[in-house]
């Protein structure tokens, strides 16, 4: 099952990383991410804890969120490729939420001899509002 | 409060085994099936082995009792997780040993909008390998903010 590689010479500044959406994000869907990562902050799980805390109900960790992301730049750059991945939270993701990724490259350069793209990246929810943006870095191999 | 006293602070040093078993309920539960995370043989075909998902080192924040992260006064009631990057310097395998050394490098103030006066602590987790190479360094920046937040 050979991966599609991403060669220097493919990229060109503006180019955009093939988007996905995630459908309808549930609590079971927290849960899993609480038990994988070992964050067990109960307003992620904990319908009373939440409202006790002053929020509807639970909601999605900023980290599961930033995972559900990474993916964009993984699959686009290679996951082996990727140098600097970086995200800040803006907006909660809630039950029943919609996440799409997406994002660009902003700059391609050879940098000490690594063949250097950076680029953008967001997620949405489904009203267009980010919850979280980021950037990420990849040094790409050559067909030269 | 957090303030400038608090920069240089270390953690204790936190030892974590990298499990494939745990990475692949990682990439599950964040909803990737990049093939590599699950197929031992395609990895180690493709990338030289079964490596973590980008977001994965930030299991250690939840690994230790604590002691890994270097004590820093903070109301938890106006803490907030701002951001976090991470920077890749070496490849990481499953099997792999590191060990994650986590310091405060900056505290500083911001003045806000409704919350006031923030203050941000950013803190450097280094992970070094079984043979002494550093391999990543996660960057987490915590947000205390002026008031209590409406979560």
């Amino acid at each position: 099952m050979a991966r599609k590689k991403l060669y220097f010479e493919d990229v060109k500044e503006g180019d955009e990383l093939p988007s996905f959406t995630i459908e309808n994000l549930t609590r079971t869907d927290f849960v899993k991410y609480a038990g994988s990562s070992g964050d067990f902050n109960p307003i992620h799980h904990d319908q009373t804890f939440a409202e006790v805390s002053g929020n509807p109900t639970v909601f999605a960790m900023g980290m599961m969120n930033a995972g559900v992301l990474s993916r964009l730049v993984s699959d686009y750059a290679g996951l082996e490729n990727l140098r600097k991945y970086r995200v800040r939270f803006a907006t909660r993701v809630w039950p029943g939420d919609s996440v799409t990724c997406r994002g660009k490259v902003t700059k391609k350069a050879v940098e000490n001899g690594e063949k250097i793209i950076e680029g953008e990246i967001a997620a949405l929810n489904q009203k267009g509002e980010v919850a979280i943006q980021g950037s990420f870095r990849a040094a790409l191999p050559s067909r030269g | 409060m957090a303030d400038k006293s608090d920069i240089g602070k270390v953690g204790k040093p936190v030892t974590i085994r990298i499990e494939a078993g745990k990475i692949r309920e990682f990439a599950k539960s964040i909803k990737d099936q990049n093939p590599l995370y699950y197929n031992e043989n395609v990895a180690k075909a493709e990338i030289g082995g079964v490596m973590p998902p980008p977001t994965f080192l930030m299991t250690l924040a939840h690994w230790d009792n604590g002691e890994g992260r270097p004590h820093v006064e903070m109301d938890l009631r106006r803490v907030l997780h701002g951001e976090q990057e991470f920077e890749y310097l070496k490849p990481i395998y499953a099997g792999d040993v590191l060990t994650a050394v986590t310091k405060v490098t900056d505290v500083f103030e911001k003045t806000g909008g409704r919350g006031g006066t923030m203050t941000f602590v950013v803190m450097d987790t280094e992970f070094t390998n079984q043979q002494g190479e550093k391999v990543a360094i996660s960057r987490g920046v915590t947000i205390e903010t002026g008031q209590v937040v409406a979560r």
